[in-house]
C-alpha cells in the first residue's frame, strides 16, 4: 500500500478526534446523541435574554460557568479547544509530549467585550466613560490585551500542546473549521511537516453576537420550541440557530502514522475551495462558487462524483442556503445525488467550529457505516429534492464523504473524508 | 518554483503607491506624525484617498468602514501595480486581518447609561440598548473575514480565500503560506496583505492595556529607550506574489524574488526567548555569506526591540540596518507585508535609504539580498529573505 496519493502527495491520515458540542463532551457521547436524533438546542440561561428576538441557542455549559462566572470568548474558545485536543491526542497516543507539527486553529474574531468595557468604565467613574478615558484607565491591565488579542488562543494552545512554529489562526466565517483542516492537510502534503493539529472552535454565544445575527435576519425565532428550531431542508425552516463547540483532528502523513503504529481512523483525501464575488452574505443564486468548491474537493481527492457515498451538508436551515445547496447538489451529482444530512438540525450552527465538527462526524459515519439524520423533518419542502436522511439515522455503505462549508463573505470550503486504507 | 513579487499596493502616511514610497525611502525625515488627535499617543495618519479610484461603487463603499475600505483600496493598487487584473478569477487571496471598527458613540452611550448600575442590572438593560442601537451593516464591516470578502466582491479575486488572525504574525504567515502554495504549483498568483487604521481608540484601548504604545513625540524605532512603544501608522499593504514562470509568460517585471519566509513564536514561559526563536527561523533560510542588509520591522516596544538587537548581534556579521517602522509606523497585521513591499522597492530601484538614527549605518554597496524581520510587539518572530532579480532574468 502506497503512502502517496494519485498526485504524488503524502496521504493525510486522521489518528485522533476530539469533540465538544451542545450534545456533550467527547466523541462517544456526541455520536450516540447524534445517531439518536437528539437536539442540543435549548433556552439560553447563561445571560439575560430579555429584548432579544432569539432566546435559544446551542450552548456548551462549562464547569467554571456553573457558579455564574462570566467568561468572554477567548477563555471559552480556549477551554473548548483544549478539551477537544486532549481527547484527540489521547486517542492518537500523542498526549503528554510535544506535538510533532504546527497548530492550525479555526476560531472566531475576538475583541474587547462588554464585561471589560464596564470594568474600565467603573475605573473611570465618576468621569464620563469616553474611549480616551477608557484607554487611559486600561494602563497596566495586560490581561485585557491577552483576552482580546487574536494571538492569545493560539498561543495558549501552542504552549499547552507543544506544537511547532507559529500557530496559525484562520477565519473564513462559517467555513473556518474546514479551512483549519485544509491548512493542516496542505502543510503535510507539501512536506512541510509530518503532522498537524487542526482545531475548529467557537464560543461566542453572547448578547451582542446574537443581536448582530438577528439584525441580519439570519436566526430562527422559534423560541417556544427550541429542539424544533433548527430545521434544515424542511419547509418551515426559518434561519439558523447559533451554537458553539469545538472539534480537533490529529492529522499525520500516512507514513508517519504507520511508522509509529498509530490506529488510522480515516483520511482527509481532498479539499477544495472557491470564493464568491457576488454578495457579502448571499451566495450567487447560480450556485457557481459553491458548485466549484464541491467539484474542486472531489477532483482534489482523485475521485468522481459517483464515488461520494454521503454528503455532510452545510445545511444551516436558512431558506436561502438550503435551496442553494440543493441546486449545487443537483449540479454536481445530477439525478444520482447521494444522501445528504445536516448535523446542524441537532447541534445548531457552531460557526467557526462547524467545519471541523462536521468533518469529525463525517469520519464517524464512515467508521460505523451510519448516516446521522436531519431531524425536525416534518413537512418536506418541494424545492428540496434530496434524500436528507429524515429524522432517523440509517445504516449505509459509506466510503467517501463530502463535507460542505459555505461562509458569509463568500468563502466556500469542501473536504472529502474517506476510510482507512486496507 | 521561483516566486516573485510582481506588484505592491502601499498606502501609508507617506501617501499611496510606488512613487510616494520611493520618496519616503529616499527621505531623511519620518512620515507625518499626528501628535494631537489621540494624545497622549502619537500616530502616523491616513493620507487622503480618492476611494472611487479603487472602489468604484458607492454601494460597496457604504458597506464598509475605514479599515475594510483601506484594505480593499490597497489590494486594488497591488493588482494594478502588477498589471494582474486578468488573473484575479483564479488568484489566491490571503488576508491578515484585525477586527473592524466598533460604533464608539453607541459604546459610550451604553456605558453612560449602564456603567453605574450593579452588573446584573446592567446586563438586563444591555440587550435593549444594543438591539436598538446596532446598525445591521456594521456587523459586516466588523467581521475580520469580510475584508477578504470585499476584495473578492470589488476586485473579483476568487481563488482560494483565507483570512489569518494574530496581529503581526498573521501578516507573516499569510505571505509564508501564499508563497508556499505557489511554490508547490497550486496556482500562479496570490494577493496577500493586510490593512490597519491607526486612528482608532477602540484598538488603542487594547494595545495600551499591554503597554504597546509610545507616548511622546516621534523617535526612530531603535532610539526609543526613554519612552519605548510603537507609534501606530495607518497602513494598507498588499503584494502580488507570482511564480516567475507566470510573470515571464505575461511579460511582467518582478520587483524581487521571495527566497524564503520563516515564522516562529517564542514560548515566553520557557528559557528560549524571542531571539532564539528568530534564530530557529533563520536556520530555515539560505542567506548568502558576508555583509547583510536588514530591513527591520521593529515596533519600538522595549522587549521585542531588545530581542531583535540580541538576534542581530548574534548573527556575528556586518549588518546594515534600516527600520521600516521609522518610515511607516506600526501597522500590526499590515506590517510584515508592508516591510516586504518596501524591501522589494529598495531592491528593484536600487534605493539606499539615508540613515534616520545611529543604529542605521551607511550602506557600503547596494544590497542584492535583504533580510526582512518582524518581531511582533507582543508575540511572534518572522523573517523573510528577498533577493534582487538581475535584469537578464526579467522578461
Amino acid at each position: 500500500m502506497t503512502d502517496v496519493d494519485s498526485r504524488g502527495r503524502p496521504i493525510v491520515a486522521v489518528t485522533g478526534i476530539g469533540l465538544v458540542t451542545p450534545l456533550g463532551f467527547g466523541v462517544a457521547k456526541n455520536w450516540a446523541a447524534l445517531l439518536a436524533g437528539t437536539s442540543g438546542i435549548r433556552r439560553i440561561t447563561r445571560f439575560p435574554t430579555n429584548d432579544l428576538r432569539t432566546t435559544i441557542a446551542g450552548t456548551v455549559d462549562l464547569p467554571e460557568e456553573a457558579e455564574g462566572r462570566v467568561l468572554t470568548a477567548t477563555p471559552r474558545v480556549t477551554r473548548m479547544a483544549t478539551l477537544a485536543a486532549e481527547e484527540a491526542l489521547a486517542e492518537a497516543g500523542l498526549e503528554g509530549g510535544a506535538f510533532p507539527g504546527p497548530l492550525m486553529l479555526g476560531m472566531p474574531p475576538v475583541e474587547v467585550e462588554w464585561p471589560h468595557r464596564f470594568e474600565l468604565a467603573r475605573r473611570v467613574a465618576p468621569d464620563a466613560a469616553t474611549y480616551p478615558a477608557l484607554t487611559l484607565a486600561a494602563t497596566g491591565w495586560s490581561e485585557l490585551y491577552e483576552t482580546a488579542a487574536f494571538q492569545t488562543v493560539g498561543e495558549t494552545l501552542a504552549a499547552r500542546f507543544g506544537t511547532r512554529g507559529s500557530p496559525v489562526a484562520v477565519t473564513t466565517a462559517c467555513a473556518t473549521g474546514a479551512s483549519a483542516i485544509q491548512l493542516g492537510v496542505e502543510a503535510i502534503q507539501r512536506g512541510e511537516t509530518e503532522a498537524a493539529l487542526a482545531i475548529g472552535a467557537d464560543g461566542t454565544v453572547q448578547p451582542e453576537a446574537l443581536i448582530r445575527f438577528s439584525l441580519l435576519s439570519a436566526l430562527s425565532t422559534r423560541n417556544d420550541d427550541p429542539t424544533g428550531a433548527s430545521r434544515p431542508f424542511e419547509k418551515n425552516r426559518g434561519g439558523f440557530v447559533m451554537s458553539e463547540g469545538a472539534a480537533c483532528l490529529v492529522l499525520e502523513s500516512l507514513s508517519h502514522a504507520r511508522a509509529r503504529g498509530a490506529r488510522i481512523l480515516g483520511l482527509v483525501r481532498g479539499a477544495g475551495e472557491k470564493s464568491d464575488s457576488f454578495h457579502r452574505t448571499r451566495s450567487n443564486p447560480d450556485g457557481s462558487a459553491v458548485i466549484r468548491a464541491m467539484r474542486n474537493a472531489i477532483e482534489d481527492a482523485g475521485l468522481t462524483p459517483a464515488d461520494i457515498s454521503y454528503v455532510n451538508a452545510h445545511g444551516t436551515g436558512t431558506p436561502e442556503n438550503d435551496k442553494m445547496e440543493n441546486l449545487a447538489m443537483r449540479a454536481v451529482f445530477g439525478d444520482a445525488a447521494p444522501p445528504i444530512s445536516s448535523n446542524k438540525s441537532m447541534i445548531g450552527h457552531t460557526l467557526s467550529a462547524s467545519g471541523a465538527i462536521e468533518a469529525a462526524f463525517s469520519l464517524l459515519a464512515i467508521r460505523d457505516q451510519m448516516l446521522p439524520p436531519t431531524i425536525n423533518h416534518v413537512e418536506p419542502d418541494p424545492a428540496i429534492t434530496l434524500d436528507v436522511v429524515p429524522n432517523v439515522a440509517r445504516a449505509a455503505k459509506v466510503e467517501n464523504v463530502l463535507s460542505n462549508s459555505f461562509g458569509f463573505g463568500g468563502q466556500n470550503v469542501c473536504l472529502v473524508l474517506s476510510g482507512a486504507p486496507n | 518554483m521561483e516566486i516573485w513579487i510582481t506588484g505592491i499596493g502601499l498606502v501609508s502616511a507617506a501617501g499611496e503607491g510606488r512613487a510616494a514610497h520611493l520618496a519616503a525611502l529616499a527621505a531623511s525625515t519620518p512620515a507625518p506624525v499626528d501628535a494631537e488627535s489621540h494624545a497622549p499617543f502619537p500616530l502616523h495618519p491616513a493620507p487622503a484617498l480618492e476611494l472611487d479610484r479603487q472602489i468604484p461603487k458607492k454601494g460597496d463603499q457604504r458597506q464598509m468602514e475605514p479599515w475594510q475600505r483601506l484594505g480593499t483600496y490597497a489590494a486594488g493598487l497591488a493588482l494594478d501595480d502588477a498589471g494582474a487584473r486578468a488573473l484575479v478569477a483564479e488568484m489566491d487571496l490571503i488576508v491578515a486581518a484585525g477586527g473592524g471598527e466598533r460604533d464608539m458613540a453607541l459604546d459610550e452611550s451604553v456605558l453612560a447609561a449602564l456603567a453605574a448600575l450593579p452588573p446584573a442590572e446592567a446586563a438586563l438593560q444591555l440587550n435593549a440598548l444594543l438591539a436598538g442601537g446596532l446598525r445591521p451593516t456594521l456587523f459586516l464591516a466588523q467581521l475580520s473575514n469580510l475584508l477578504a470578502g470585499n476584495i473578492s466582491i470589488v476586485h473579483g479575486v476568487t481563488g482560494a480565500s483565507r483570512t489569518f488572525m494574530g496581529e503581526e504574525q498573521a501578516g507573516a504567515d499569510a505571505v509564508r503560506i501564499a508563497a508556499a502554495r505557489l511554490a508547490e504549483g497550486r496556482g500562479q498568483a496570490a494577493l496577500v496583505g493586510g490593512a490597519f487604521v491607526a486612528a482608532r481608540w477602540d484598538l488603542m484601548v487594547l494595545y495600551h492595556s499591554a503597554g504597546l504604545l509610545r507616548q511622546g513625540g516621534f523617535a526612530p524605532v531603535f532610539a526609543r529607550d526613554e519612552a519605548p512603544g510603537a507609534i501606530p501608522g495607518t497602513l494598507g499593504a498588499f503584494l502580488v506574489l507570482e511564480t516567475a514562470d507566470s510573470a515571464r509568460a505575461r511579460g511582467a517585471r518582478g520587483l524581487a524574488r521571495v527566497m524564503g519566509v520563516a515564522c516562529e513564536q517564542a514560548r515566553r514561559d520557557q528559557a528560549d526567548g524571542s531571539a532564539a526563536a528568530a534564530r530557529r527561523a533563520l536556520d530555515r533560510l539560505a542567506l548568502p555569506e558576508g555583509p547583510l542588509a536588514v530591513l527591520s520591522g521593529a515596533t519600538g516596544g522595549a522587549v521585542p526591540t531588545a530581542a531583535e538587537r540580541e538576534f542581530l548581534a548574534g548573527l556575528a556579521r556586518d549588518v546594515t540596518l534600516r527600520a521600516a517602522g521609522s518610515r511607516l509606523g506600526w501597522g500590526v497585521e499590515a506590517s510584515f507585508p508592508a516591510s516586504l513591499a518596501l524591501g522589494a522597492l529598495m531592491l528593484s530601484e536600487g534605493v539606499l535609504p539615508p540613515s534616520l538614527e545611529a543604529a542605521e549605518a551607511p550602506f557600503e554597496a547596494p544590497p542584492t539580498d535583504l533580510l526582512v524581520t518582524g518581531f511582533g510587539a507582543w508575540r511572534g518572530e518572522a523573517l523573510a529573505h528577498l533577493q534582487a532579480i538581475p535584469a537578464e532574468e526579467q522578461p
